[in-house]
């Protein structure tokens, strides 16, 4: 063992100085949203937004949940965030229901062009949704979907199809070649394979795919924004409106216990579980 | 095995959604922005005039401006906090898991959610300002946000927070891989810290270069939220983005085919950044028996 002297410990200091100091102003932005979203109005506008509470009051947030004019009527943030879950459930759902099955077949059967399909997938997932908001907002229309939640849970099942399959692609591309072959010696159908075999063996992807597409969802804002009206906001464009609606007395405490609502189901799933959302960004990102 | 008809049945639902939602509205907006189409659409083709109005718009101008200001540093930025924190990390450090999760929350969060804690944090009539003023610091001034030559700056602090954790990731993913062997031989040596990382690791982190490069680039393409919860384009339309620019002419000024031709202009740009890319992914892949 090496002495304890000034020169090994230093370099270590400074790390978790260095580390430490970071690490604040990281958690600043959550520290800040979390306890304005507890003082009174005056205390806020009067000083120090740093400065912990000197008076808590739960009204902010009571205000932002049941109160705050959102759309035509003062109904608070409650309505849209059911939007978010009516619109991310089913979005989420089908579109890992899908990418299983995509992941599957790709995976598993020889195609013509598998090659071509696959690269076109994946430029999919990069497109800027700009290049698709005018002819969609025209589908949804003819479709009698326009300014509703079905229609926004069908534009997300659309566009995340590209991710979905793509995690279920590289995870079974990866499958034991022996387990495949020996169930179709066994008489496996296309099926049976699929139901017996692969789906009971990819619990973790499912939860990747899952809180992947959830995420993605749920933090939506331009396709909320094009296709939705009043009474299908999603909760990120209902918050949009509430913080820079021009008009009135700006509560800043109201808006930050809004905000802290509309990022919570998000952020709970990432400290539930992080290590999960940490391999969909990087299977999201670094193996297409 | 050959495909049976019930795998080409399962996948071909969504490679005719894929065909149509993806590359059949490319092809309808790209043809939208040949034609004279203002709120209603027509399908007359009307030669490139869309494109020649386009680039002699000072709002499109002032877009791609910002957009070149933003992605530099945003892409810079990201990428050397990125690295520093996936250094600092990798360093066996005691509560690694705890450091990591907090560098890497932001990214779970809406930019809806981030952007308006960001508003109010740089307002000088209530946020850091106000705070540096309380703590004795009278000189401090912080009013970039209401400043039409440095609100985007604002936006490059907020999206460097936001993203700079997901770069670390990558690049500690990176410094994972990278051969221990070779690296130990460098320290027996006698080679100084940096002079290993310089020399011996960063070297060996191409990929996640790369990587980090592609995404950050199209990402900063596509901006849009951030901006519109934390400047919505402001102070007037100061700190507009090419998406800001599409949004708005296409759905609020009524000048469709000039927003069909922005958003075909957005897609080349990420063309150019992202197909390389996948280029490289794929080659020697999508051949599985």
């Amino acid at each position: 063992m090496s002495e304890r002297t000034f020169a090994t410990v230093w370099p270590r200091v400074l790390l978790y100085t260095l580390l430490v100091f970071f690490a604040l102003l990281f958690a600043m932005p959550l520290y800040v949203m979390l306890v304005n979203s507890v003082k009174p109005l005056d205390e806020i506008r009067a000083g120090d937004m740093m400065a912990w509470p000197h008076e808590l009051t739960f009204q902010p947030w009571h205000d932002a949940w049941s109160l705050a004019q959102i759309g035509v009527q003062a109904t608070g943030l409650k309505p849209y965030f059911i939007n978010s879950f009516l619109m991310a459930i089913p979005g989420v759902a089908i579109s890992t229901a899908i990418g299983a099955l995509n992941g599957y077949v790709l995976t598993q059967f020889r195609f013509r062009g598998a090659h071509v399909v696959f690269a076109l997938l994946m430029f999919s997932v990069f497109i800027p949704f700009q290049i698709v908001l005018i002819p969609m907002a025209r589908t949804l229309g003819i479709l009698h979907l326009a300014g509703t939640v079905p229609g926004l849970v069908l534009v997300h099942v659309v566009y995340g199809i590209g991710f979905t399959t793509l995690f279920f692609r590289n995870y079974y591309a990866a499958f034991p070649g022996e387990l495949v072959r020996s169930a179709r010696m066994d008489g496996a159908g296309f099926w049976r394979l699929f139901w017996r075999l692969l789906l009971p063996n990819s619990g973790p992807i499912i939860v990747v795919s899952i809180i992947w597409q959830f995420t993605n969802i749920w933090n939506d804002f331009l396709f909320g924004a094009s296709f939705s009206d009043y009474s299908s906001f999603p909760i990120t464009v209902a918050l949009n409106n509430l913080v820079n609606s021009s008009t009135g007395v700006k509560e800043y405490n109201v808006h930050f216990a809004a905000a802290f609502i509309a990022g919570a189901p998000t952020l709970a799933v990432y400290i539930l579980s992080g290590k999960y959302f940490v391999r969909g960004l990087m299977a999201g990102s670094v193996k297409g | 095995m050959k495909a049976p008809l019930i795998a080409k049945a399962v996948l071909s639902p969504s490679v005719l959604l894929i065909a149509v939602c993806v590359y059949g509205y490319i092809a309808f907006t790209g043809w939208l922005s040949f034609t004279a189409s203002t709120m209603m659409t027509t399908l007359t083709y009307s030669g490139p005039e869309a494109y020649v109005r386009l680039m002699g718009l000072n709002n499109w101008i002032l877009s791609v401006k910002n957009l070149g200001i933003f992605a530099t540093l945003y892409i810079v930025g990201c990428g050397i906090l990125g690295l520093l924190l996936a250094v600092l990390i990798d360093q066996k450090i005691r509560a690694e898991s705890a450091f990591r999760s907090i560098f890497l929350y932001p990214m779970a969060l809406s930019f809806i959610v981030t952007g308006t804690a960001w508003k109010w944090l740089m307002d000088p009539s209530i946020g850091l300002e106000r705070s540096m003023h309380a703590i004795g610091w009278d000189s401090f001034a912080f009013g970039w946000v209401k400043d039409s030559d440095l609100a985007i700056y604002c936006i490059v602090i907020a999206a460097v927070w936001q993203t700079s954790g997901f770069v670390m990731a990558l690049f500690l993913a990176g410094l994972r891989g990278v051969d221990a062997e070779v690296v130990n031989a460098a320290r027996l040596d006698g080679a100084r810290p940096w002079r290993i990382y310089q020399r011996v690791i960063f070297p060996q982190l191409g990929a996640s270069f790369i990587s980090a490069f592609v995404i950050l680039a199209h990402m900063s393409i596509k901006s849009y939220d951030l901006v519109i919860a934390l400047t919505n384009g402001g102070p007037g339309r100061a700190s507009w983005l090419p998406s800001l620019f599409m949004y708005q002419y296409t759905f609020t000024r009524n000048e469709m085919a000039v927003g069909a031709a922005s958003a075909v202009l957005m897609l080349i740009a990420i063309a150019i950044v992202v197909i390389p890319y996948i280029l490289r992914e794929t080659r020697g892949e999508g051949r599985h028996v």
